[in-house]
């Protein structure tokens, strides 16, 4: 990739990307790294970040949006400034998951997949996130908030709330 | 490779080592059931159903991943067996609607069979259908996800066969769907491959859907009117209001060389045969400039009386003759028959799109070299020299990526153009346009032909390294250059040559002699000895007027009479209509066309699809034309000129010798049928074919073909039964060639064009019309895949 090309990427990221493609025997490999740190940067995987990645790899923007509708962890919406995603598989279940996902719902006032008018937070209900130990649990953005109730969540989320308002 | 022994369902068998097990048993008639897999293309393993039982092993195998091994001994039907697959198929069907009724497929449905077979017709699903709204993605490819079965047939020909890459596969699970490359359309090559290759009604047709069902169409097999690589076409035909309509063009059974492929021409573009603005009865010019309808009698009476009077009182140099590249070899043949015997003028012209004399010329005394389409399927090296075959010749250009990625084989290829077959080239040269000449030149030693084109001796290099090859050629390449081209190809160890032409038949009309200096098979007008001779008639010994002289004499005022048979030189060659002011001109078309519209006398005409005959494509193929389609009022070209000849006193026989020759149809044409003369009569009705004794019968002339020209004397049994003759080109007797005019004038169509056909196509055209809607496409408005 020339250095002149413009990129919707910050230099950082672009520099990455540009030895990315050089790690695999074959460029395509570099394919998912190169979405999820996309979408860390821009917050989603847009219809730029998708002709951009198509762009670098030399393959068809099909070919980048089959493999992004395929994996759950890819968005192509923008998310709340902390994408909340609660727990509901078999462990977190059944130490009350769904609670913890219907109590968020009502705290926040959204649903599944949604997001504050204030784009503060934005909901979603995940499959096992891995933390079936310390279950229930919560990710927000990279963070994990284990073995929660309804007051640690509340106790969480005005964490949240607060750091924002700094 | 060396062959392994095998037992199924207690049969021995013998394959080569690595064939996979579906294949190995479908060659020993032993049908495995399968959705995903597809000869030709990659594997997939999706659908399940092609498992089978193979001793020692653990779990059911599936059939069409699992190679053949020594030893292996396989049950492909059992209890067992059928449930698995029972299951698959009530796993399939738990989203797919039970639309047979109205579903295109239902008829012809890979899974509407399955489930026959295999009885899944209860389901233990009690969970509503997933539904999805269907979608349209081109004028031509419509999307019903509920029906999709996820084979991703379509992907992979789409990908792999056509490099078109334009469907893929999002989300996953039973969510999955195909998409588009431009998520609510598609941007592609429009060739219908992926409706054609579904094995349900999942990917609809805008030709076809809903119009009518499977059983309800009458299908002939015949060959496509547009390009010249004369594909077999399978058409569907319906009866309607004014005789049978085409509702729908495929290959499906395989047959011929271009197995199931077809482009968008072949399969799509036929409706022009149904348009309304048809021509369906004689016209003729009234005193006031307009046309008004005429019966048959009175227009072959006028127009026959005029030609003969010409004929008489100014010669027959005084008359033109225009034929066609649409019309079958016994058509060109029987025109030009009529021209030089009857009104005694070799004024006789075609649009000419190669120079085929030339290279019939070049390739004289060397053999049989000249290649057919099927060579291209399996050479191991090949060189494509201007042209863009996925433009103008999109089956040369499926085998050869075919040829490409199945057998490895090697593509050299220099343009002056970007052509997309690039991508599967070893080597790749690019020229400037005038530098064709001067390529062969150089490729051939001259160090100083290509100055300037670094890349160019890499390219030599290259090619040197190459023993048997195959060459095609497009129309940048004429007289003088082909013969330095074929000598250069001669240092090659095995070498063979094709000559890309235009259309259907612009290999047939050279070959018939739509010619002003040469007969059939090239023979030149000056020693006609054997035609003279079994035309009985002395024929004009001088060379006649070529196209471009033919109007210049009319507008000198020179030219009486101008017959043209389906064809349109006026828009082609941008004549003055004032220029035919005072010749009387008979046009007989589809259409009123440019040329049509300055005719004193138009006659209906029948194309391609709506009569029998025989067809040449650009490679010296030949092959069998049957009648599919039917219009009221329109005649075929050949009935027009037996009439015509007949209109104006003149011996039928002498022109269709029909009744007489050891050649005739003693029953080759009836397939298994034999027996009794009035059986014979029913069946070749029951065919809407007539008889050898009518002088109608093309057939007649086939043989009449086939007695003066030696390059068409192929067994006739296999051509009658519908397969594909290579021309014995080596006995082409020519003795001109490069020292001719050049009057090549190429189609330059595309993927979306045909020339008169494709005017009057309205697939064609909204196809192009949806193209230019969408924009942020390049100017080919293809898809680049880079590698």
């Amino acid at each position: 990739m020339p250095a002149e090309k413009t990129t919707i990427f910050s230099p950082e990221l672009a520099a990455r990307f540009d030895r990315l493609v050089t790690l695999y025997p074959v460029k395509r490999s570099a394919l998912v790294p190169m979405l999820l740190y996309a979408q860390d940067e821009i917050g989603y995987i847009s219809d730029a970040v998708i002709a951009e990645v198509a762009e670098r790899i030399g393959i068809t923007e099909l070919d980048v949006r089959n493999v992004v509708s395929y994996y759950s962890l890819m968005r192509t919406k923008p998310v709340g400034k902390y994408h909340v995603q609660v727990c509901t598989n078999i462990a977190c279940m059944l130490r009350g998951g769904n609670e913890l996902l219907h109590h968020c719902s009502k705290r926040l006032g959204i649903g599944h997949k949604q997001t504050t008018p204030d784009g503060l937070f934005s909901l979603e209900e995940v499959e096992c996130i891995g933390s079936c130990s310390w279950a229930p649990a919560v990710q927000v953005n990279y963070d994990y908030h284990e073995n929660l109730t309804l007051e640690t969540m509340d106790k969480v989320l005005d964490e949240y709330r607060a750091k924002a308002s700094k | 490779m060396a062959d392994v022994t095998f037992t199924v369902d207690g049969k021995q068998l013998t394959a080569p080592k690595g064939t996979l097990l579906i294949e190995a048993c479908r060659q020993a008639g032993i049908e495995i059931p399968a959705f995903c897999y597809y000869p030709g293309l990659s594997l997939q393993g999706a659908c399940r159903m092609c498992v089978v039982r193979v001793e020692k092993m653990p779990k059911l195998q599936t059939a069409c991943t699992t190679p053949v091994a020594e030893g292996m001994v396989v049950t492909t039907e059992s209890p067992e067996i059928g449930q698995a697959r029972k299951a698959t198929i009530e796993l399939l069907l738990g989203n797919h609607p039970l639309d047979c009724p109205v579903c295109d497929a239902g008829g012809e449905c890979e899974l509407q069979d399955m489930t026959f077979k295999y009885g899944a017709h209860q389901s233990q699903f009690v969970e509503i259908k997933n539904h999805r709204e269907e979608q349209q993605w081109s004028p031509v490819v419509y999307f019903d996800r509920p029906r999709c079965i996820l084979c991703y047939r379509c992907v992979r020909v789409c990908g792999e066969g056509m490099d078109v890459w334009a469907l893929g596969i999002q989300n996953r699970g039973s969510g999955a769907v195909i998409a588009p490359n431009k998520q609510d359309h598609l941007e592609c090559e429009e060739c219908g491959m992926c409706i054609d290759i579904c094995p349900v009604g999942a990917l609809t047709s805008g030709t076809y859907r809903y119009k009518t069902r499977p059983w309800e169409m009458s299908h002939v097999s015949t060959v496509c009117t547009h390009c010249a690589d004369g594909c077999k076409t399978t058409l569907g035909v319906r009866r309607s209001d004014d005789g049978m309509e085409i509702v729908r063009g495929d290959n499906r059974d395989k047959s011929g060389f271009n197995n199931d492929f077809l482009c968008i021409k072949g399969r799509y573009a036929f409706d022009f045969a149904n348009r309304e603005e048809r021509v369906t009865q004689p016209m003729l010019r009234q005193p006031n400039g307009e046309f008004k309808p005429a019966t048959w009698e009175e227009a072959l009476d006028f127009a026959a009386g005029k030609l003969r009077e010409i004929r008489d009182s100014r010669g027959g140099k005084s008359i033109g003759v225009i034929g066609s590249t649409r019309i079958t070899n016994e058509e060109a043949y029987l025109l030009q028959k009529f021209a030089r015997s009857i009104l005694g003028t070799n004024n006789i012209d075609h649009h000419r799109t190669a120079d085929y004399p030339a290279f019939l010329a070049a390739l004289k005394a060397k053999g049989q070299k000249e290649a057919s389409i099927r060579d291209f399927a399996d050479a191991k090296a090949i060189l494509v020299l201007g042209n863009d075959p996925t433009e103008q010749h999109p089956l040369l250009a499926w085998q050869i990526r075919n040829n490409v990625r199945n057998n490895q084989a090697r593509l050299h290829a220099a343009n002056h153009q970007d052509i997309k077959l690039r991508r599967q080239a070893t080597s790749f040269l690019p020229i400037q346009q005038e530098n064709y000449g001067a390529l062969v030149a150089f490729l051939a030693g001259n160090e100083k032909a290509l100055k300037g084109n670094a890349e160019a001796a890499g390219f030599r290099d290259a090619l040197r390294k190459e023993e048997s090859i195959v060459i095609a050629f497009g129309s940048e390449y004429r007289g003088k250059d082909i013969e330095a081209l074929i000598a250069f190809g001669a240092g090659f160890k095995n070498v063979k040559f094709a000559c890309l032409g235009d259309y259907a038949n612009s290999r047939g009309a050279s070959d018939m002699g739509l010619l002003p200096d040469l007969l059939p098979g090239y023979v030149p007008v000056t020693s006609a000895g054997s035609f003279a001779q079994e035309y009985g008639a002395a024929l004009p010994a001088e060379p006649g007027l070529d196209m471009i002289q033919m109007f210049d004499a009319a507008g000198r005022g020179d030219l009486a009479a101008l017959y043209v048979a389906s064809s349109d030189p006026v828009k082609l060659y941008g004549v003055d209509p004032a220029a035919l002011k005072n010749t009387f001109v008979i046009v007989q078309d589809m259409f009123l066309t440019e040329t049509a519209k300055l005719a004193d006398v138009i006659l209906p005409a029948a194309n391609l699809y709506e009569k029998a005959g025989t067809a040449t494509n650009t490679y010296g193929d030949l092959q069998l034309v049957k009648k599919a389609a039917d219009k009221a009022g329109v005649r075929a070209d050949f009935d027009l000129i037996v009439r015509l000849a007949g209109h104006m006193g003149h011996d039928i026989k002498t022109l269709v010798p029909f009744g007489k020759g050891l050649l005739a149809d003693f029953g080759q044409s009836r397939g298994t049928q034999s027996g009794e003369a009035d059986r014979h009569a029913v069946w070749l009705t029951a065919h809407q074919l007539e008889l050898k004794a009518s002088p109608f019968d093309p057939f007649a002339i086939f043989d009449e073909i086939q007695r003066l020209v030696p390059a068409y004397e192929v067994p006739r049994l296999n051509l009658m039964a519908g397969n594909d003759e290579h021309l014995k080109s080596d006995l082409v007797q020519i003795q001109t060639g490069a020292a001719r005019r050049d009057l090549v004038l190429p189609s330059n169509d595309t993927l979306f064009t045909s020339g008169t056909l494709g005017e009057y196509s309205q697939m064609l055209h909204s196809v192009m019309e949806s193209r230019k809607q969408k924009p942020g496409r390049n100017s080919r408005g293809l898809m680049i895949r880079k590698a």
